[in-house]
Order: structure tokens, then sequence, then C-alpha cells
């Protein structure tokens, strides 16, 4: 049922329709940036910047190229921020999008501190202030739709389509033309599995892709500490109540004497 | 003991305190209005910063004696420690109240704040969290209501708390148990962002043994000052039996400590002279290792100056592995990114004068409370 998109980052010839066809879709404006001598822009996802295209400028066989990579929320299959979200607001649904209910949030930012990949953007210059990221178009594919920025893309850098085909289709990809791409799916394992994947032509580090992203589900670590929580309860008040009657009793057989 | 008429309230310190809580005041209204942006440096890779490190972490490890205090007189029956039970509890309950109020002006949608009441997500931290500070703080309101309920002569209700105090003051102990260590838990998930010098699985036990260093630290603190400003006496027995406390739980810190860095990160990675390995080992020399030395002479355990020294420094000490933890210990992952995060001004005079409305608070009660009952001289 969860829908996946496939990034091929082959395909990719950095033209920024999808950030444009975003901040359309999702009525996004813009925030001053400034010269930095790369044609990233902006140089990070803001409020205003649910996606964009990082320019990675290297060499092959002495020559410059250019590495285009799309950058926005991987709507991860258990992800952190949603387990962390103590009143639900962020809360992954069946389709696969990732989804914010603000009508819930109370501004904690835990979800912040959360993500793995520093998604989560907030509204620091507002009085009532949102948590921002890329919403899937949760909204378009409820409407049968597809996200804005794979329909929006020339040269189908991006595919859409039902998680277990995308992923089948990456390796097809990877197996049918070895020499093309590096030998690895991110977003297979990473944060547990993310329903956004990327295939490369050039090692992922090298693009920036954060390589210390564990393999386990993020969740399972503070459920590690929850799930003790009834343990403790039985300790302490047992322990608590053993004591009081230990020294209750010994001051009683104290008097007696 | 003073008496009502002999504490003087407005002393210079107490109207720089209120003067600070006025001017905090005003900044807290234009945080309101404005949005945090402009009050506060904290951005997209600093989304915690000075008030949640020091307000909200730190105030709620400095309330740790009110649960320690009150466990050992009224479940383990130390009635050595009777003298001073109120004061730890009402000094605890400042703090919750300094940690609550920090934290509900510090998220972003503070009229929100009773979401997690009725929301319920069992697995977030944050929930778990929200909910003990409720709970918690309700129950120190319980434990410290017989003070109040004698100044306005309701006899009934003081009677009635101290028939039912045992229970709730294991229910207090239990709570805090929880939520002292949950605080920690809360960096569980930052795993790869925070230092592993500070990051492994079992932080959220590092954080309730350093609480109670800092609570026992804290009671120590605030008794011997009250001995000076409010002129009650203390035992030094009671004040050695502290010492002790943190001089035990130290030593059981210390070894946890390093048992951790040496089957995580490994020595080196705290000498390799970068800043974060500096304020590790800042924080480990201040909050641990030079109060353990200090205590184990007996000398230092018996003198009030040398005590009182020894609490400043592992109050500052668990202070500053809250901030490391909460601030600098998530530097490093930054550094590429061009973020950096220092707080405002107007971030530091929230700080103090949240601190200060828990001393003026405390100092009110004092007056007009009979904080130190046992140690009053007959009128």
């Amino acid at each position: 049922m969860a829908k996946s998109v496939l990034i091929d980052l082959t395909r990719c010839i950095g033209c920024r329709g999808c950030q444009i066809a975003c901040k359309e879709w999702n009525e996004r404006s813009v925030k001053p940036t400034t010269m930095t001598g790369n044609f990233t822009n902006p140089t990070e996802l803001n409020s205003e910047c649910y996606t964009r295209i990082k320019f990675v400028e290297q060499e092959k066989q002495a020559l410059p190229v250019w590495n285009f990579v799309k950058d926005q929320c991987l709507h991860c299959k258990n992800p952190a921020c949603a387990s962390v979200c103590p009143v639900e607001a962020l809360k992954k649904t069946e389709a696969g999008p990732v989804t914010y209910n603000f009508s819930r949030c109370i501004g904690c930012r835990y979800c912040m501190l959360a993500c793995p990949f520093y998604i989560p953007k907030y509204e620091w210059e507002k009085a009532v202030p949102w948590v921002r990221k890329c919403t899937f178009c949760s909204d378009r594919i409820a409407a049968g739709l597809i996200p804005a920025c794979v329909k929006v893309c020339p040269t189908n850098t991006m595919l859409f389509g039902e998680y277990d085909e995308i992923l089948k289709e990456a390796k097809k990809r990877l197996t049918d033309s070895p020499g093309k791409y590096v030998s690895h799916i991110y977003g297979k394992d990473e944060a547990g599995g993310t329903s956004w994947l990327y295939i490369s032509p050039v090692p992922f580090e090298s693009l920036g892709f954060n390589m210390n992203v564990p393999t386990t589900k993020l969740p399972d670590l503070t459920w590690a500490y929850i799930s003790k929580i009834p343990a403790v309860i039985g300790v302490v008040l047992t322990a608590g109540v053993i004591s009081w009657a230990i020294t209750r009793r010994n001051e009683n057989m104290g008097k007696e004497e | 003991m003073k008496t009502e008429h002999e504490i003087k309230m407005w002393t210079p310190f107490t109207m720089l305190m209120c003067g600070l809580m006025g001017i905090g005041g005003l900044i807290l209204l234009v945080r309101l209005f404005k949005g945090l942006g402009a009050v506060t440096n904290l951005n997209d890779r600093f989304p915690w910063g000075l008030w949640i490190g020091i307000d909200v972490l730190g105030g709620v490890a400095m309330a740790a004696g009110g649960f320690l205090i009150a466990g050992a007189v009224y479940i383990l029956n130390m009635k050595k420690y009777r003298p001073i039970v109120r004061a730890s509890i009402l000094n605890a309950f400042f703090g919750y109240l300094l940690a609550a109020t920090a934290i509900t002006l510090d998220i972003g949608l503070p009229w929100n704040i009773w979401h997690p009441i009725f929301m319920w997500q069992i697995h977030s931290i944050m929930w778990v969290v929200a909910i003990h500070v409720v709970l918690y703080t309700t129950t120190l309101a319980t434990e410290s209501s017989p003070m109040f309920f004698e100044k306005f002569g309701m006899e009934k209700a003081a009677n009635f708390i101290h028939k039912i105090i045992v229970p709730v003051v294991l229910f207090g102990v239990l709570l805090s148990t929880l939520h002292q260590s949950s605080l920690g838990a809360v960096y569980l998930i930052a795993v790869g962002k925070l230092s592993p010098l500070w990051y492994n699985s079992q932080f959220p036990w590092l954080f309730l043994i350093s609480a109670v260093m800092m609570g026992l630290s804290m009671v120590s603190f605030e008794t011997i000052l009250s001995e000076k400003f409010f002129g009650h006496k203390a035992d030094i027995s009671i004040l050695s039996g502290l010492a002790r406390g943190v001089l035990i739980t130290g030593v059981i810190y210390f070894a946890a400590k390093l048992w951790f860095l040496i089957s995580g990160p490994g020595i080196a990675a705290a000498f390799n002279g970068s800043m974060e390995a500096n304020m590790y080992l800042l924080e480990m020399v201040i909050s641990v290792v030079g109060p353990v030395i200090l205590l184990s002479m007996k000398s230092v355990r018996e003198n009030v100056k040398s005590l009182l020294f020894v609490d400043v420094l592992v109050i500052s000490g668990v202070l500053l592995n809250r901030l490391n933890v909460s601030i600098f210990g998530v530097y490093r992952d930054q550094a590429a990114t061009g973020f950096s995060y220092f707080p405002t001004w107007m971030e530091f005079v929230v700080t103090l004068a949240f601190i200060s409305f828990s001393i003026v608070g405390f100092k009110v009660c004092v007056k007009y409370l009979r904080v130190f009952p046992e140690t009053e001289t007959p009128h």
C-alpha cells in the first residue's frame, strides 16, 4: 500500500523545476539567501523550502563534472520524528507520507533533534510557528495524483509507485547497468528503511549523504527505555514499601527495649 | 531561627533579583508576541538552547534533593534529616515550577501545553516527561502544602496530609526516579548527532545518578546558606551525612563514566584537544573528580566552608554536564554546515530571572512559613 519514490541521480540535470513546483503546490514563499560560490540555493532546507537541488562539483578523469542531488524528507518507514512526538502531530500514514498536524503540535521541536537527516524546520520568526517539512504531497496522493516534484521533472529522475515495485526497479537498474551506478541503494537500510530511495553514479558520501545514520529502527532506541518503565515502577514501589516496613519495625523494636 | 520580622525582605540582592524578574518578564512578552526568533538565537540546527539546558534539564536535576530527603526521612526513617525535609521539598517545588514555566515558554505554542495530557503518544519520551512534570509538580505541592495550611490555620487539612504523607512521598520517589532518567532518555534518539563522549545506551541512568549528586549538594548548599542568611542552625552531622552521600554517588558516577568512555569512544577521545574533549574534561573535573577527591578527606567533610565549596563544584559541574549534552555535544555535527549557537543576552536574562524567581520565592516562604520548624527557638 505504501507509496515510494526512487531518485535516480544519473538522470538529474539540475533544472530545479522540482524546487519551483514544490513551492507552488505547497504555497511556500522565499527566504533571502547569499552567494556562496556554489549554485546550491538555498544552502540549507528551511521552513519555506521543502526541497532543493544540491550542486556537487567533482572531477572525473581530470575533467570537472556536476552531480545534482535532490534533497527532501525521506519519509522513513519507522520515523524517529513521529516516534518522539508527544502528541502525534507527526505521523506515518499508511499511504507512505509522514504528515504533520498543526492542530496537535505544541512546538517542542523534539522532532528536529530526533531526525537523523535534519529535515524538520521551524518558523522561528513567527509568533504562531509551524514545523515545516516535505509532505510527500500527501494531499495530492490522497486525490490520486503524483507528488508535484515528480510530476514536473523533465528527465524522469523520480519514479513514483508502490514501495515493493520501486525497490525492485532500483535493484534491477543496479544489476542491468553495474558500471553506471555504485552498488548501494541509499534508504534501503538507512534509519531502518525509508520510503524515498536513491541510486547514484558516485559514492554517496562524496555527495554529502549522511553515512553515519544507523540501519536500526531509530524508535527502538527510545522504546528500549520506555518499555522498562513498568519494571522500574515495580522495583521502586517494592523496595520503598519493604524499606519503610523494615525501618518502622526497627524503630518499634527499639521502643520496646 | 530568625522570626518573620528579623529576615529583611528588601536587601539589595533581592531588589536586583526582582529587577531581573521584571526585565525577564518583558522579554517573555516580546517572545509571546514576536516569536522565539525575536529573543533567542535558536535555529534549525540548534532547536534547543540555554533555556532547555539550564532551566529545564538543570532545574529538574537541582530539584532532586526533594525526593531524596523526603525518601530518607519518611521511607527510610532517617530522623537526622528531619530538620531540612521541609526546605528540601520546598526547594524542589520551586525547581519544578522553574522547569515547568521555562518549558511552557520555550515551546513554540505555549497555549497548547496541555495537549500531552489528552493526546497520548506512549512511544514518545517527551510525552513521558510531560506527564511526569505534571504529576510530580502536583506531588511536590501536596508535600509542601502543610506549611501553607498551618499558616492559614487549617489544622484538619494539615493533619490529613500528614496521614497520607508516606504513600505520597513514595509516589514522589517513583516519579523522580523515572523523570530524572527519562530526561536523559530524551537523547537516546540522537545517536550519531550527540558526541560519543556523552552518548551511550545507558544515558538515562547516568542522568539519574548525576541528579542524585546534584540534589544532595543543592540541599547542602541551601542548608549552609539558610544558616547564614536566615539564622537557622543546621547540625554539622547533617552536612557531613549529605557529603558522604555525594561521595558514594560520585564514586559510582565516576566509575560509570569511565567505563562508558573506555567501552565507547576510548580514553584518547577525551584528550584529543578538540573543543568537545576539553568541555568533557572540564565537566569531569568539576562535577566528579574534584568533589570525590575533596570529600574523601574527613577534614573537608567536617568543615562548613569546604563543604560549601564542594557543593558549588558539584552544582556547576552537573549543570555543565546538562549544557554539554544539550549544546556542546552536538556542536561537532554542525561545524560543516555553518550553523552555530550562542545565546542572546535576552536568553541569559530570562534564565537569571527564572533562577531569581526560585530564590526570592524560597525566601518569602522562609520568612512567612515554618520551613525549619525543628530548629525554631520556643517563643
